[in-house]
């Protein structure tokens, strides 16, 4: 009898949370990730720019960058964001700090990907570029990237799986999305168990969606390659 | 039309030409010729700045420059003065991501800006040219070696250039595929186009060029005639050279 009742109300908790997850899953997991990716995406390409760019500033400015992100926790700069900067006068709501912490960290991680796409074209693509009149910014945008495009989804798609699952760290930083929610309703329940296992369930089907996409990306990627 | 005057090239320590001197005058057909490690490519690529020449002068059309020891050239002067180069490479290097057609509008419609409907119909009457017009939408890892480097001529002559640069164009090709490369560039030729080509296909060289340039170690040795060269060189260096090819 006792075995039929628990098993009742934690199908209860399941069906009453999953929907109140997703939503949080869809109004802030999803858009954080979004939003900081391609905005992490852009301070990649500016960061692989600069370090092969041959200025030897910039270079050490976009090194720097990169080793000190990549050399601390993510878990420690979101601190730093939300609970550090205040005490020196700068406060950032939470979702914005969210915003900046996932969008510098990505941004270190892709441009090494960026980079290294860029180093794998051939130097011939950019001797053929600049022998029919190009620059070094059309040569880069209309002979190099394309290419460097395709060389670097499938490292960029495995750096975006792991950012839709670092964002739940935005949790500590109060940020309401998908886990915490899970947290707050582990709170009334205690049934940790089964609400973290829904809330990683819902992180596997967002992963498992955006694998898809990339299947198809490098499809169509690879169209001039193999046809 | 091209006059170089005392070019050097030096890649570190090593010195890869030595102070070369020739002209190269409007339609003609100059071979460069030379054992490998000699510096023909060298120069080759000094003529369109892919090298930046350490000393020397050179005057290509509207353009002279003067290259002294690490002062650089402006940017905008060395694309200005490649503009009148077009290049055709050992390995092609075509862009691998746009059909035969866009790679040889790629340099009229993002270098020239010309109108795009234009551009296609210039590079559909160039893939003519070199007899690939049925192949205008196949990409580059459709196409066999002779004819991507046919679509490579096509697009280096799109941009009209003053002098077409071929760096050993038929080397990486598979014997049976020369023949069409050459034929075009035989064409080319008898219509009058100025044409530097670094190449170890003597036959070509006999036929079609109007002056032979023999290199070595970074100096020339030899220049004249196909005939001069090819039957009567007095140089025992060209002699050896030769020779070599025919054993």
């Amino acid at each position: 009898m006792f075995a039929d009742e628990r098993m009742d109300r934690i199908v209860d908790i399941i069906v009453n949370s999953f929907f109140p997850m997703l939503k949080a899953g869809v109004a802030f997991t999803v858009p954080l990730t979004l939003v900081s990716f391609l905005l992490g995406l852009l301070l990649a390409l500016f960061t692989a720019l600069a370090r092969i760019s041959g200025i030897k500033l910039l270079d050490a400015v976009a090194r720097f960058y990169v080793w000190v992100i990549r050399g601390t926790p993510l878990l420690v700069q979101l601190f730093i964001l939300f609970y550090g900067l205040p005490s020196i006068g700068i406060t950032i709501s939470p979702l914005p700090a969210a915003i900046i912490g996932f969008t510098i960290s990505v941004g270190a991680y892709n441009s090494e990907i960026i980079r290294a796409a860029i180093l794998s074209i051939s130097k011939g693509q950019w001797e053929a570029a600049y022998s029919i009149g190009m620059s070094y910014p059309q040569a880069l945008k209309r002979i190099i990237l394309p290419q460097a495009t395709r060389v670097s989804v499938p490292p960029l798609a495995n750096s975006f799986i792991s950012l839709v699952k670092d964002t739940s760290l935005a949790a500590t930083i109060t940020v309401t999305e998908m886990f915490r929610v899970a947290q707050q309703i582990t709170a009334t329940t205690y049934e940790p168990l089964v609400l973290y296992c829904l809330a990683g369930f819902i992180y596997l089907i967002f992963s498992t969606v955006l694998s898809n996409a990339q299947g198809k990306m490098e499809k169509r990627f690879d169209r001039y390659v193999t046809g | 039309m091209i006059e170089i005057k005392n070019l050097h090239k030096q890649f570190g320590q090593t010195e890869v030409l030595k102070g070369i001197d020739l002209k190269i005058e409007e339609g003609n057909t100059v071979c460069i010729i030379g054992p490998s490690g000699s510096g023909k490519t060298t120069l080759l690529r000094c003529l369109n700045l892919l090298e930046t020449p350490t000393k020397g002068t050179i005057q290509l059309g509207k353009f002279s420059l003067d290259f002294q020891d690490k002062i650089p050239v402006p940017k905008d002067k060395v694309i200005k003065f490649r503009q009148q180069t077009g290049m055709v490479f050992q390995g092609y290097n075509l862009f691998p991501h746009m059909t035969a057609l866009e790679n040889v509008m790629e340099g009229l419609v993002y270098v020239r800006k010309q109108d795009k409907e234009l551009s296609r119909i210039k590079a559909l009457q160039l893939l003519e040219k070199v007899g690939l017009s049925e192949r205008a939408n196949h990409y580059p890892f459709q196409l066999s070696g002779g004819q991507q480097q046919r679509v490579g001529i096509a697009r280096a002559m799109a941009m009209e250039p003053e002098v077409l640069l071929f760096d050993e164009p038929t080397s990486a090709l598979d014997p049976e595929l020369v023949g069409e490369v050459l034929k075009v560039m035989k064409e080319l030729a008898k219509e009058g186009m100025t044409m530097v080509v670094v190449t170890h296909e003597m036959n070509f060289a006999r036929e079609a060029a109007d002056k032979v340039v023999f290199i070595d170690k970074g100096v020339i040795v030899e220049e004249g005639t196909p005939q001069q060269i090819f039957e009567h060189t007095g140089h025992e260096r060209t002699l050896q050279f030769l020779n070599k090819l025919c054993s």
